[in-house]
């Protein structure tokens, strides 16, 4: 592990608080954030009440995914050796600078100018679009959240629904300030169709489509996208070289297996029982070329974790983060990194523990995100188990470490402990309502404090049942 | 049957009256009541916030004041969660486990050992929303958790449904978490009160006069919530409406 922890990127450590206290003060976007992503997670309930062996379901993905894992090595090389039978060229890049290295020698040997993209969080974690147009190649996102947010020059918020936290004015905005329509027109068919006319003619001119993949199927040497726009279909079909970037933990080994995740990805995402597109791509269209490329980046070091290995099961539906109360109210943007929600809280720290060392504080442990898991990935015990890293790491405030240092020897013994319950209660009930409610009480800014009793239980048992009880001997 | 009661320290502070009522309930279940009196708090502000290791000698206190008992009970379901979850920063030994594994929490224990199901002394007319805190709910197993496709259950509405007059009403999101979340109320106080806001809001639209749960340090929150936002909303722990409270007349 403590290869992984020791990484140091050089950037700030991300202040989740201080973002989400900016997207909680805009009122309207906040509101529609919290209810489009409840009306996800309750469309998700409907589709998975609707299914009767649902639970059965979760338990047998999961166990395919633990199965996978603990033998990822054979299974990568099945896929490969298959993969290479059906024509693909194999690639395995340890990490995100291999895996952009590959991709742009692959680019530029062909004088690939244009590259057409769909959907990829790999390719977000890698980097990648900034390395390509560094080296005079134009990248396109083709799904529409995707492209929204390149456009905005954002990173996406959301790993199903990118741009969930805009409203259709604000895409609105962006679309007439870059692809010159009209700025007072927000009706979301208008900006859809805007976009579309905007793509299209890329996707004609692209040397290359690049595809993310959600499984990768070692049996056959597939790989397999689910898109509702089709643009994996377009990315990787039209062009006559496609590439495509697979995660080493997106191995199933069976075609058999497929099903059981297609029944749940769609249902745990969106809460349709299916994706209007499941595309399997086996091998290069005649006079064309196919790439695949194995990407570790940290996964390998990550299957190592006792702990947080399990977090290599997750199908990147996003259930847990239409369902995480938190962040539902603090946005993507505030967990700082390409995952967000609570999968970013326990995955983010593995890339770099003080860059996102709040993370795993973002999260009140309501244990939601476990319950809604497709894969039943044990998110909030993770996320607890982070906690102690963390504070074992040094990485939390000195304020914070020495009280809960003395809160543990106050705790610790009765006689102290007494003292200051009695003490606290004396001196809230004393106090003014101007220094209680000062900005370092954070508790009072937006919440009235409990009201002091007169005495605590202790005191009250004290007096009327120990009285009692020495009185009756 | 020999009981021992366990206050958690917030609730030694700050409501008296649910330790109170917690123990007068359970002596009239018949309950042989022993209060340790030694007893401060089960370790998990500390486990909680990442401080393990600051926690051990409050659970080593806490396995010391419990271990002679057949059951431990306590009307905070998060507290024994803890106790039964993460109660790892003392040794594992035989005491220890013991201890873990005959923490209560008040409703489980009156639902599922001493199984009781009236509660004639009690009368509670008003109309009531149930606020689950997702301790109990999900680790403790006190309802059916609204993601899981599994047979319905509740096991306070079970308790409740023996108290006359009690009319409850149901928020539009039943179960999700109302921010308190123990020291993030704190450390995430714009996320957290923002939380609290929209879970008043929503048992104020369901026409709830009062919010009744096991624990109280959700109720704490959002009653802090209520009251900034001036919504007539009043709260109340379970012992205390089991216990024959019977609130405020109108």
């Amino acid at each position: 592990m403590s290869a992984v922890l020791g990484k140091k990127v050089g950037k700030k450590s991300v202040d989740h608080v201080k973002i989400s206290r900016e997207f909680i003060a805009d009122e309207p976007h906040i509101a529609f954030h919290d209810k489009r992503l409840w009306t996800l997670r309750t469309l998700r309930d409907g589709q998975a009440n609707a299914i009767p062996e649902w639970e059965e379901l979760r338990v047998l993905a999961s166990g395919i995914k633990e199965h996978t894992l603990t033998h990822l090595a054979d299974y990568l090389e099945e896929f490969e050796r298959n993969a290479t039978a059906n024509g693909v060229t194999v690639h395995w890049a340890k990490d995100a600078a291999e895996h952009n290295r590959i991709v742009h020698e692959i680019l530029a040997t062909r004088n690939v100018d244009t590259l057409v993209k769909s959907k990829s969080m790999l390719t977000e974690e890698c980097d990648m679009r900034p390395y390509l147009e560094a080296r005079g190649i134009t990248v396109v996102e083709t799904d529409l959240g995707e492209r929204i947010q390149q456009l905005d020059d954002e990173p996406p918020t959301h790993i199903v629904v990118p741009a969930v936290h805009k409203l259709a004015t604000d895409v609105a905005e962006v679309f007439a300030d870059t692809i010159g329509t009209d700025r007072n027109n927000a009706d979301p068919h208008y900006l859809a169709e805007g976009m579309r006319q905007d793509t299209r003619p890329y996707f004609l001119k692209a040397g290359a489509g690049m595809t993310g993949a959600n499984f990768a199927i070692a049996e056959t040497g597939t790989v397999v996208t689910c898109t509702n726009e089709g643009n994996a279909d377009l990315s990787g079909n039209v062009p006559p070289l496609y590439i495509a970037s697979i995660g080493i933990e997106k191995i199933i080994p069976k075609m058999e297996h497929l099903g059981v995740f297609i029944r749940m990805l769609s249902r745990s995402a969106l809460g349709s029982p299916i994706t209007q597109y499941t595309s399997h791509f086996r091998g290069p269209r005649d006079g064309g070329e196919s790439h695949y490329i194995l990407v570790d980046n940290g996964r390998s070091e990550r299957l190592a974790m006792d702990d947080f290995w399990y977090s290599l099961k997750c199908i990147r539906c996003g259930a847990c983060m239409n369902t995480c109360p938190v962040y539902r109210r603090s946005g993507g943007l505030s967990y700082g990194g390409v995952y967000a929600g609570p999968i970013g809280a326990i995955i983010n720290p593995t890339f770099d523990l003080k860059k996102y060392s709040a993370l795993p504080f973002a999260s009140t442990l309501n244990g939601s995100c476990t319950n809604v898991c497709p894969v039943k990935i044990n998110i909030h015990e993770q996320i607890y188990k982070w906690r102690q890293i963390v504070v074992e790491q040094g990485e939390v405030s000195f304020v914070k470490k020495e009280a809960m240092k003395m809160a543990g020897k106050v705790l610790a013994d009765p006689k102290r402990y007494r003292q200051w319950t009695a003490g606290t209660n004396k001196a809230l009930a004393g106090l003014p309502r101007s220094f209680l409610y000062n900005p370092f009480n954070a508790w009072g800014k937006q919440r009235e404090l409990p009201e002091p009793p007169k005495q605590t239980f202790h005191q009250w048992y004290a007096a009327n049942r120990q009285a009692k009880e020495e009185d009756e001997q | 049957m020999r009981v021992a009661l366990f206050v958690p320290c917030f609730i030694d502070s700050f409501f008296p009256e649910v330790g109170v009522a917690t123990l007068e309930l359970l002596e009239r279940l018949g309950c042989e009541v022993v209060y340790p009196f030694d007893q401060t708090c089960c370790g998990q502000p500390m486990g909680n916030s990442g401080c393990e290791t600051d926690a051990r000698a409050a659970e080593a206190l806490f396995v010391r004041n419990f271990a002679d008992y057949d059951y431990v009970v306590s009307p905070s379901g998060s507290c024994v969660h803890h106790v039964r979850d993460h109660l790892t920063a003392v040794e594992q030994d035989s005491t220890t486990r013991k201890v873990r594994a005959s923490t209560y929490e008040l409703v489980e224990f009156l639902h599922d050992i001493l199984q009781v199901r009236q509660f004639p002394w009690a009368e509670f007319p008003h109309k009531v929303g149930l606020h689950n805190s997702c301790g109990t709910l999900r680790r403790l197993g006190h309802a059916k958790p609204s993601e899981l496709n599994v047979p319905d259950w509740s096991k306070p509405l079970d308790l409740l449904r023996g108290v006359k007059g009690i009319e409850l009403v149901m928020p539009q999101r039943p179960d999700e978490c109302c921010g308190f979340g123990g020291t993030f109320c704190v450390t995430e106080e714009p996320v957290s009160a923002r939380m609290g806001y929209d879970k008043v809001r929503d048992h104020s639209g369901a026409g709830a006069e009062y919010i009744v749960s096991a624990d109280m340090s959700c109720l704490m929150h959002q009653k802090g919530c209520a009251e900034r936002l001036s919504l007539p909303l009043k709260f109340i722990h379970i012992a205390q409406i089991l216990n024959g409270d019977q609130g405020e007349m109108a």
